[in-house]
């Protein structure tokens, strides 16, 4: 087998020095350029404010850029780590680096009990309450005097040794500033490409196909809240000990919503582009200065006319136009396992649906079905519109709760279960409107798939490259594994909606209506790719309008019409069942009478 | 007791602000999905006006208030035009971040033009107030839950029993099939955000007596009726009117009977127990994501 050529190595855990030298080079030229900056004065502030405020930004990258929650409390979290720093210095005499840690675990367990009181919630829930944390701890700041010395702030806040070298200067204090932005910046723009940032990144983009691909979606909008909450607070910290002097207005809403729009500004997607926009917001205010007191005035102007013309931020309108045309990956990869199987249908049931109800209000969309799905083969379930079939894999999938009845899946009862964790247990499902990762490349929405907890390789990151490959290969769409996937046709958005369910080794694969929307051509491309699935042991639920598809490959047929079933078994007999035929073209009237 | 009902009824009083605001701002999620950080800022601009016409050139303060009302409808056509048209197909947050921008350029634009100091205004009426029992009504309370009441009283005969105010409805509830049913669409977004607009100004003149007039008065405004829209249900109307109301009480008697530094907690921690227990607020949440 040939090597494979291009850029394949995707994320940190399959290359695990991505990165590192640029960061390496990065900063040695921080600290050179630290070095020659001024000791002390305006400039020495500025760059310190644009380096601590980058940390904070970044965290921002994390929970809005790449998870998609709104977080309007960045600079309360930035201001939890100031306080600590400088009341655990000046007022407690701790080491700094103890003081830092204790405000960053404080931080932390802010960001993750709101996280968790409010995530399960719709999406403007987060901002409302990061808002009200934002108000009630500058209230805390400013009047709990005696602890936090009030609006007066806390002078004098000292700044560290590091390895017994004093940091009182000026200039190697913004040494270490800038070398923690350097790693803070490493971190978060590996995080991305990482499963954790591929799980966030997908949450952002559909939540609903993210929760039926395996990723807790819940548990990962917690994770990112909580990471941006620490790396506010690690901001903060260093921002105290730059300033040393921190008083509640430095941290008040204000500076959150100026954060946000530093994220925005520069691009929230990309690290690079947080650092970006936190140095043009830090100087624009600066270059502004000459209009004197209307700058601010100006300058809010300026950022709705960069939210006009700039969508993407600055970073994403450079990036755009600077990108190179990725070069797609050659060389031959291990074809998926399932292929090699040989599986024919067997009698035993894999899926059990017993009684299955789900009623909205007084609608009875699904109303006591019955229905077993055979290993190996692969099962349509038809119907008139509006006769509940996609209810009725919303709530196999676990979409919706099911009303009443029970749902088996490989002798395990499933009913209740949360969506991801029907997935882990090997069902996977493919959507009548599309549902993809559209801001993220063809190869990511399928590695996504292949690394949905209990595959064979989901715990090796170069496995799981070379998984998602092969079930491009299989829909032979390895060309446009750079590609966004919003670009894409949308029946080549269908074929990658089939690869990330092909390459998480299902177990079962339920398919809604997959030829929606395809012409002719693509349509019989269809058929075919189902009919190479057929004989390998996968077990398949389609549902379709196609009568002819549906006749090509299925072994069984279930009908569905006003939420009951109405007939069950072979194709010849379904199809000329007189109550289907009635279903799908009316009864036929009684010319006799 | 009777200093209960005293303070009971100043909470009416701002509460009743901040249900007019929250209600404008209630109304444009509705309408066009813009959840609209500068509704303080109309709010702020109203009052400002006033200060100008009254204070400055001596017009009649009631010919003052309604000149003041059809500028601010006007200047939400141009808030509309600025920060929600070039981003409508964008998604929320462009959105968001613009009406913050705006935020931004409108407070220091007044800061600017007029200074950061706190400038009085004298009351709608001449008369004090009413003595009842041992309760006092303050005349500018009474004006505004009076002006209140009346305005929701003539939304809701708008909403419910006019041709505009159905045409309006269904934009709200689908933008898409309200257009095929040949509703203009636009034109009603864009009246909405002239209404929101004077609602949120008309709100600020009613306050500005109480509050005094002042740039920072636009930042507390917002926020208050964000907490009061969380509190009644998230774009549900009279969710709006009765979380503002209850706000206002609450914030009042939280006030007098707690802290007086802590005044403004209090609305922000009924908002995050609202957010932990029942986070559909008292109304339920109008507008939720299809599956």
């Amino acid at each position: 087998m040939t090597a494979l050529q291009g850029p394949v190595l995707q994320g940190p855990g399959a290359n695990p020095w991505r990165g590192l030298p640029a960061a390496g080079l990065a900063i040695v030229v921080v600290i050179a350029a630290a070095s020659i900056a001024p000791a002390q004065g305006y400039y020495l502030n500025i760059l310190m404010q644009a380096a601590t405020y980058a940390i904070g930004v970044l965290g921002l990258v994390v929970v809005l850029g790449y998870c998609g929650q709104i977080s309007i409390a960045q600079a309360a979290f930035f201001g939890l780590g100031a306080y600590a720093v400088a009341l655990g210095t000046v007022d407690f005499h701790i080491n700094f680096f103890v003081a830092l840690f204790i405000g960053v675990v404080i931080s932390g367990v802010c960001g993750l009990v709101l996280g968790l009181g409010t995530l399960r919630l719709g999406g403007h829930y987060l901002g409302m309450i990061t808002i009200s944390f934002q108000q009630i701890l500058t209230l805390v700041l400013t009047n709990w005097i005696d602890f936090t010395h009030g609006p007066d702030g806390v002078r004098n806040v000292p700044r560290p040794n590091v390895f017994g070298v004093s940091l009182e200067d000026g200039r190697a204090y913004l040494g270490l500033i800038l070398v923690a932005a350097v790693l803070v910046t490493l971190f978060v723009w590996r995080l991305k490409a990482s499963r954790l940032g591929r799980a966030m990144q997908a949450v952002r983009d559909n939540e609903l196909a993210a929760s039926t691909s395996g990723i807790n979606v819940y548990g990962t909008k917690v994770v990112a809240f909580g990471i941006s909450a620490v790396l506010g607070a690690i901001g903060g910290g260093l921002f105290s000990g730059g300033f040393r002097y921190i008083s509640p207005d430095q941290f008040s809403f204000g500076d959150s919503i100026v954060m946000l729009t530093m994220a925005l500004l520069g691009g929230a997607t990309s690290p690079f582009g947080a650092l970006v926009g936190t140095v043009v917001l830090v100087l624009l205010p600066e270059w502004l200065r000459f209009l004197k007191q209307i700058y601010l005035a100006v300058y809010g102007a300026s950022v709705i006319l960069i939210m006009v013309f700039l969508p993407d931020g600055l970073w994403g309108f450079v990036d755009a136009r600077t990108r190179k045309r990725v070069t797609t990956i050659t060389g031959a990869v291990p074809p998926l396992p399932l292929l090699a199987q040989k599986g024919e249908a067997t009698d035993e049931a894999v899926l059990v649906v017993a009684d299955l109800a789900k009623h909205f209000g007084g609608l009875k969309a699904v109303d006591g079905v019955n229905l077993t799905v055979r290993r190996g083969t692969v099962h349509a379930l038809i119907g008139p519109n509006g006769s509940g079939k996609t209810t009725f894999i919303n709530v196999v999938t676990g979409l919706y709760e099911a009303t009443g009845g029970k749902i088996t899946f490989v002798g395990q009862d499933i009913t209740t279960l949360a969506p991801h964790r029907r997935n882990r247990a090997g069902l996977a499902r493919t959507y009548q409107n599309i549902r993809v990762f559209r801001g993220m490349t063809v190869l990511e929405n399928v590695m996504i798939g292949a690394e949905r907890q209990g595959n064979d390789v989901a715990h090796d990151p170069k496995a799981v490259v070379l998984r998602a490959l092969a079930a491009l290969d299989f829909v032979e769409m390895r060309g446009d594994a750079h590609r966004l996937v919003g670009d894409l046709s949308y029946g080549h958005q269908r074929y990658v909606e089939i690869a990330r369910a092909l390459a998480s080794s299902p177990h079962t694969l339920l398919l809604d209506e997959p030829a929606a929307g395809l012409n002719l051509t693509e349509k019989v491309e269809l058929g075919n790719l189902l009919k190479r699935l057929k004989g390998h042991g996968l077990t398949i639920m389609i549902i379709d309008h196609d009568m002819k598809l549906v006749e090509s490959v299925a072994d069984h047929i279930t009908v569905l019409n006003f939420g009951k079933r109405i007939a069950d078994g072979t194709p010849q007999d379904v199809l000329s069942h007189p109550d289907v035929i009635a279903a799908y073209l009316g009864e036929p009237r009684n010319e006799a009478a | 007791m009777n200093d209960f009902l005293q303070l009971v009824f100043q909470g009416l009083g701002i509460g009743a602000i901040y249900a007019l605001v929250s209600l404008g701002f209630v109304l444009l999620i509705r309408a066009a999905s813009v959840v609209n950080f500068g509704q303080g800022e109309f709010s702020m601009l109203g009052a400002y006006l006033l200060v100008v016409f009254f204070n400055l050139w001596g017009i009649p303060y009631l010919i003052g208030m309604v000149l003041s009302v059809i500028i601010m409808a006007g200047f939400g056509l141009i808030f509309a035009y600025c920060t929600y048209w070039p981003l409508r197909f964008r998604g929320g947050l462009p959105v968001i971040i613009s009406t913050i921008g705006a935020s931004i350029f409108l407070q220091n634009m007044v800061l600017f033009l007029y200074g950061p100091s706190s400038v009085p205004v004298d009351d709608l009426f001449d008369t004090p107030g009413i003595q009842i029992g041992e309760v006092f009504l303050a005349s500018q309370y009474l004006a505004i839950i009076v002006i209140a009441a009346l305005l929701v009283g003539l939304q809701y005969f708008i909403f419910e029993k006019t041709l505009l105010g159905k045409k309006l409805q269904a934009t709200s509830q689908d933008k898409e099939m309200a257009s095929l049913l040949g509703i203009p669409v636009v034109l009603m977004i864009m009246i909405t955000f002239a209404y929101s607009s004077a609602l949120g100004g008309l709100a600020g003149m009613l306050v500005a007596p109480i509050l005094f007039v002042s740039v920072n008065m636009a930042g507390i405004i917002t926020l208050k009726a964000f907490a009061a829209n969380i509190i009644g249900g998230y774009g549900s109307i009279p969710g709006a009117i009765l979380g503002g109301l209850a706000l206002g009480v609450a914030e009042t008697l939280g006030a007098a009977y707690i802290s007086v530094p802590y005044k403004d907690a209090f609305a922000f921690l009924m908002l995050l127990a609202f957010l932990m227990v029942r986070p559909q607020g008292l109304f339920g949440e109008k507008i939720s994501e299809k599956a």
